[in-house]
């Protein structure tokens, strides 16, 4: 019955991305070793990914491999293997008694609120875009070409915005990250 | 005719509640910070899937602001976590209590 409302093409599009998504996250919080949960994360990105691209965000589905999982895991990663931490954490571990009870609690009534919130809401609400003459969104080579309109006419100053924000993060992980060499004197010698 | 999109909205919202659990029971830094970046993957995921319902650019567009102040996130973030190993050799957040008092 659902195969003869929907195509079966998006069908098996949702469930592999579906199960790579929450096989990925499911591994991200539950392997030992931080190399792994690495790994886990890029599955659940290309999962995402796919998502995207089934619901018309080519470029953000291409975004998504080549910046999340082709720029920020690999840096994770990097500083995984820089630090050297990639042996086991000790994940049964609790600082103070019943701390998974109480995340999990947590978690379910957060779950819970939102099912319920977008359920009584019927899922969708608000008008379609006007901007678009209420087509749908175009997929493939349009989708560029609609975002990047976007970005460069109602999204300007927020665009210019991230060049400032990136500039200044560079830079703080540069201060960060740098060893203080000129500092030489014993400790508690520095008025 | 593509899936409903509150099939994709409930998955948003179980990849969020799986990062929410992370986030609150490991202790290594860098997995939290995974954690963080699997929340966000699913409020992006909603944002597309809000944008393919209304037919409306401009969820795509936050989509992309969201990915750029991720990637400066997670570099001010890993730094963070690399001074601190330096002083503390560890990267565990129960080792940080030196602002407790």
């Amino acid at each position: 019955m659902i195969a003869a409302a929907y195509s079966l093409t998006y069908i098996s599009v949702f469930v592999v991305s579906a199960l790579l998504v929450l096989i990925g996250a499911l591994g991200v919080i539950s392997f030992k070793n931080p190399v792994h949960s690495a790994l886990s994360l890029i599955m659940t990105l290309f999962g995402v990914a796919l998502a995207f691209l089934s619901q018309s965000a080519d470029f953000l589905a291409v975004m998504e491999i080549i910046v999340y999982a082709g720029a920020i895991v690999v840096l994770i990663l990097f500083v995984i293997m820089f630090l050297g931490v990639d042996r086991k954490e000790e994940v049964t571990v609790e600082p103070f008694v019943g701390q998974r009870a109480f995340a999990a609690v947590g978690v379910v009534v957060t779950f819970a609120g939102i099912i319920y919130l977008m359920a009584s809401s019927h899922w969708i609400t608000g008008a379609k875009s006007v901007s678009t003459a209420g087509q749908a969104l175009a997929g493939s080579s349009q989708n560029i070409t609609q975002l990047g309109t976007a970005l460069f006419t109602t999204y300007l100053f927020a665009f210019e915005i991230t060049a400032a924000l990136l500039m200044i993060a560079v830079i703080g992980a540069v201060i960060l990250a740098r060893r203080e060499r000129f500092n030489e004197e014993p400790q508690g010698g520095a008025q | 005719m593509n899936v409903p999109a509150a099939w994709y909205l409930v998955l948003a919202a179980v990849l969020f509640a799986i990062g929410v659990f992370g986030l609150l029971t490991r202790r290594s830094a860098l997995t939290i910070f995974m954690c963080i970046e699997l929340m966000l993957n699913a409020i992006n995921l909603t944002y597309v899937t809000f944008a393919h319902s209304l037919s409306d650019i401009g969820g795509q567009a936050t989509v992309f602001f969201v990915m750029v102040v991720a990637a400066a996130e997670v570099t001010v973030g890993l730094g963070i976590v690399v001074t601190v190993f330096r002083r503390r050799n560890s990267t565990s957040v129960d080792e940080l209590h030196e602002l407790q008092g």
